[in-house]
């Protein structure tokens, strides 16, 4: 054990005769601001102030491909544009599309997997390596490498289907497609992020103490009522908390789906984050870009919310 | 403790105080797509530091990329360029903006002539206003949206009896639309070298302007116009005319029949590929990239060039770009003087003979030049009957407006195509009425 009153003295000697004299006059409180005080700053500076910034923007015609245009207040016009506008309808319908069916896929599977490996068995480790693959590439890296398996006349994807089903490879296009294109971004995000979902599974499996189980066992609960009444609802508030990640990610999903379809054909798979980025940076809409991340970000935050009490609640059972 | 703070302070101080420019001020930045013309600027840039001493950096960004690098490049003030190579569509908004600089007394002093220059290319890549005589660029690269075609096939005997037969003329490169799409359905999923071939690639990219350039080269030839009273911006009747549907149509009508399998969001890079692989027997793409093509040690000898097919007029999508004095240079001096040698006769020349495409009329002039390459013919063509997008500084609003229409329609198979012209007017009107000038 140190001896802390001598380390407090050495400390204190080779503190600089100025700064100790500042430093002694100050309360405890105030040295506790002095040091979260660069992070506060840096906090403010690269969150706080462009959030404030963006608010501001959005009730301005302000363009950044027009500097010397002046800027005008515009209002709320952007907000009614944005909220009356059927083309970001149409990505808020997309986005939702996209959001619902992988987190239902993933949960699903994800779990349905890490229920699988969390039983021992030869190879297990090897195996949890294999799964989870996916999750450690790039989503570029994964959109471009999916682009090619869903190639009509090369990809593996079509071939495997055309093995399994009979219909000729280069008879349907995955990406080109309006019919299968929303369902091809969904497939992709599912085979890459099911195994974050099985993680998170695994580890409320693994926390549910052995002998719970062994009780049930002793008073012959069948393994569904195990599963049922013990596992599920033990596991549910890691679930939910893979759901809840995952849907904020899906939210804002951007990278995949660009590299995969860009959006198209036409404007099937433009998701929201598509959209605010074709507004913000190509057509360079800034004060109406604006707008739309505020409204995007008060979607988030607000389900987010509503999603951690339900959560909260859940754990408290 | 006090020497490792010491080290620190010294680094940071270091790292202030350093030029946000990687450059030294003596050099200069040339910025512009990377493609094979690029390949050549830089090879034709090395007379101009042997002659001035003056080193020369080059920033190529791929075109998918291309005009959202450069534009915030310029929005957001970087000093990353001295020179730019920028897209016609750009010199409204940079004009405006004082991206660039204004060239007119530079020109005078040094005694440039604009009227050595083909008119096309200088009224499409230099001025701001349309057609006045205030110049933001040199004419550097003139380009145009053509055709090459898989000679040895259409040479073929079999092949040229049996296109005879069914439509009663030569197997030749297409003069029409019609022919177009009669000779891309011809070769649609015929077999060739014991390969399955395909009709034709066309531009179906959606995020930059891959459709809209494909698309205007069947619209313009149809008839499509932008405006009734040039300037006016009424442009009901010319956006969604009869002509203009017609057009429309017909694109889709070819990416529907004879574009190879999942070709739903491909631009040059895409066609180039399918080309050279042997999938088709046509391809659009921009002159650009005819001298690299032509010397394609597969390929080359058995590619064929022709202008864009006529329809009610002959016309051809533009392409091609002026070259720019940034305005936030630090060496203004030196990007200058590098505009200067490169409007001289005699390194136009050597401009053409590397690759690019001169528009000083000492070359195009030339009784030889026609002959000079087997696309130079073409070119001179093209560039007659050239037809540009907006050039206006909501171009970009206005690019995008037009990608979504015409993707929905030709790709997504959304509505008719009086329906996508139709939501044109609307989506444009909306943009220049917030711009005031509706």
């Amino acid at each position: 054990m140190p001896d802390i009153e001598a380390i407090a003295d050495r400390a204190a000697s080779a503190t600089p005769h100025g700064v100790a004299k500042v430093v002694r006059g100050l309360s405890d409180r105030s040295i506790a601001w002095l040091f979260v005080a660069p992070t506060m700053v840096l906090l403010l500076a690269i969150n706080i102030f462009p959030l404030i910034w963006t608010v501001y923007l959005s009730f301005t015609n302000f363009a950044s491909n027009r500097p010397n245009r002046p800027v005008v207040n515009v209002g709320l016009k952007w907000y009614q544009d944005i909220l009356s506008s059927p083309e970001i309808w149409a990505a808020m319908q997309a986005t939702a599309h996209f959001v619902f069916w992988t987190i239902l896929f993933q949960t699903l599977i994800g779990f349905s997997l890490a229920y699988l490996i969390d039983r021992k068995f030869r190879g297990h480790a090897f195996w949890t390596t294999i799964i989870l693959i996916p999750m450690m590439l790039s989503p570029a890296v994964v959109g471009n490498f999916w682009k090619f398996l869903y190639q009509p006349q090369i990809g593996l994807f079509n071939y495997v289907v055309s093995f399994f089903t009979g219909i000729p490879p280069s008879s349907f296009e995955m990406l080109g497609s309006v019919t299968l294109a929303p369902w091809a971004i969904v497939i992709v995000d599912t085979w890459m992020w099911t195994p974050y979902v099985m993680l998170i599974c695994l580890a409320g499996l693994r926390s549910i103490p052995d002998y719970i189980l062994e009780a049930a066992e002793v008073d012959r609960a069948s393994r569904w009522q195990q599963f049922w009444s013990i596992t599920l609802p033990m596991a549910l508030p890691f679930i939910m908390l893979a759901v809840l990640f995952r849907g904020i990610e899906n939210f804002k999903m951007f990278d995949m789906v660009m590299l995969l379809t860009g959006g198209g054909p036409g404007s099937t798979t433009e998701l929201a984050s598509i959209a605010l980025k074709r507004q913000a940076f190509e057509a360079y809409r800034t004060g109406y870009s604006s707008a739309f991340a505020i409204i995007l970000f008060v979607v988030v935050f607000g389900l987010a919310n509503v999603y951690v009490k339900a959560l909260n609640k859940v754990k408290q059972r | 403790m006090k020497k490792l703070l010491a080290c620190t302070g010294a680094l940071a101080a270091l790292m202030a105080l350093a030029p946000v420019s990687n450059a030294k001020a003596a050099d200069l930045t040339l910025c512009w797509a990377a493609w094979d013309p690029a390949n050549a600027l830089v090879e034709l840039s090395k007379d101009f530091t042997a002659q001035t001493g003056t080193e020369m950096k080059f920033e190529f960004v791929p075109w998918p990329n291309f005009a959202d690098r450069m534009l915030n490049e310029l929005n957001s003030g970087g000093k990353l360029c001295d020179l730019l190579i920028g897209d016609s569509q750009w010199i409204g908004g940079s004009a405006e903006n004082g991206y660039y600089v204004k060239l007119n007394d530079f020109f005078d002093k040094e005694g440039i002539k604009m009227s050595d220059f083909a008119p096309a290319t200088v009224y499409a890549y230099s001025t701001w206003p349309k057609g006045t005589p205030n110049y933001w660029a040199l004419p550097a690269m003139g380009d145009a949206n053509g055709w090459f075609y898989r000679k040895d096939w259409f040479a073929n005997p079999d092949l040229q009896k049996e296109y005879k037969d069914k439509y009663n003329r030569d197997l030749a490169p297409p003069k029409t639309w019609d022919e177009l799409k009669e000779t891309a359905e011809f070769f649609q999923g015929r077999e060739i070298d014991g390969k399955k071939v395909y009709g034709a690639a066309i531009f179906t990219e959606r995020a930059s302007e891959g459709i809209t350039m494909g698309a205007t080269s069947a619209l313009y030839p149809y008839g499509f116009k932008y405006e009734n009273t040039p300037g006016k911006y009424d442009m009901e009747g010319a956006v969604n005319s009869a002509d203009a549907v017609a057009g429309l149509e017909m694109y889709k009508a070819i990416y529907k029949c004879c574009t190879p399998p999942g070709y739903t969001d491909s631009y040059m890079g895409e066609g180039l590929d399918a080309f050279k692989s042997g999938q088709v027997a046509m391809m659009m793409n921009w002159f650009a990239f005819m001298p690299g093509m032509a010397k394609d040690e597969n390929v080359g000898s058995k590619t064929g060039f022709f202008v864009n097919p006529s329809a009610k007029v002959a016309a051809s999508t533009l392409g091609g770009q002026g070259i720019s004095v940034v305005a936030n240079t630090d060496n203004m001096d030196g990007a200058l003087a590098y505009i200067k040698w490169f409007a001289q006769p005699e390194v136009q020349k050597k401009w053409w003979s590397l690759g690019g495409y001169a528009c000083h009329n000492a070359v195009l002039n030339d009784p030889g030049f026609k002959d000079s390459q087997p696309f130079a013919a073409q070119f001179l063509e093209a560039m007659g009957g050239v037809q540009d997008f907006w050039q206006e500084p909501s171009y970009a609003q206005l690019l995008q407006a037009m990608q979504k229409r015409l993707h929905d329609y030709v790709v997504a198979d959304q509505g008719t195509a009086k329906e996508a012209l139709d939501g044109l007017i609307q989506d444009w009107t909306a943009i220049f009425k917030e711009e005031g000038k509706l």
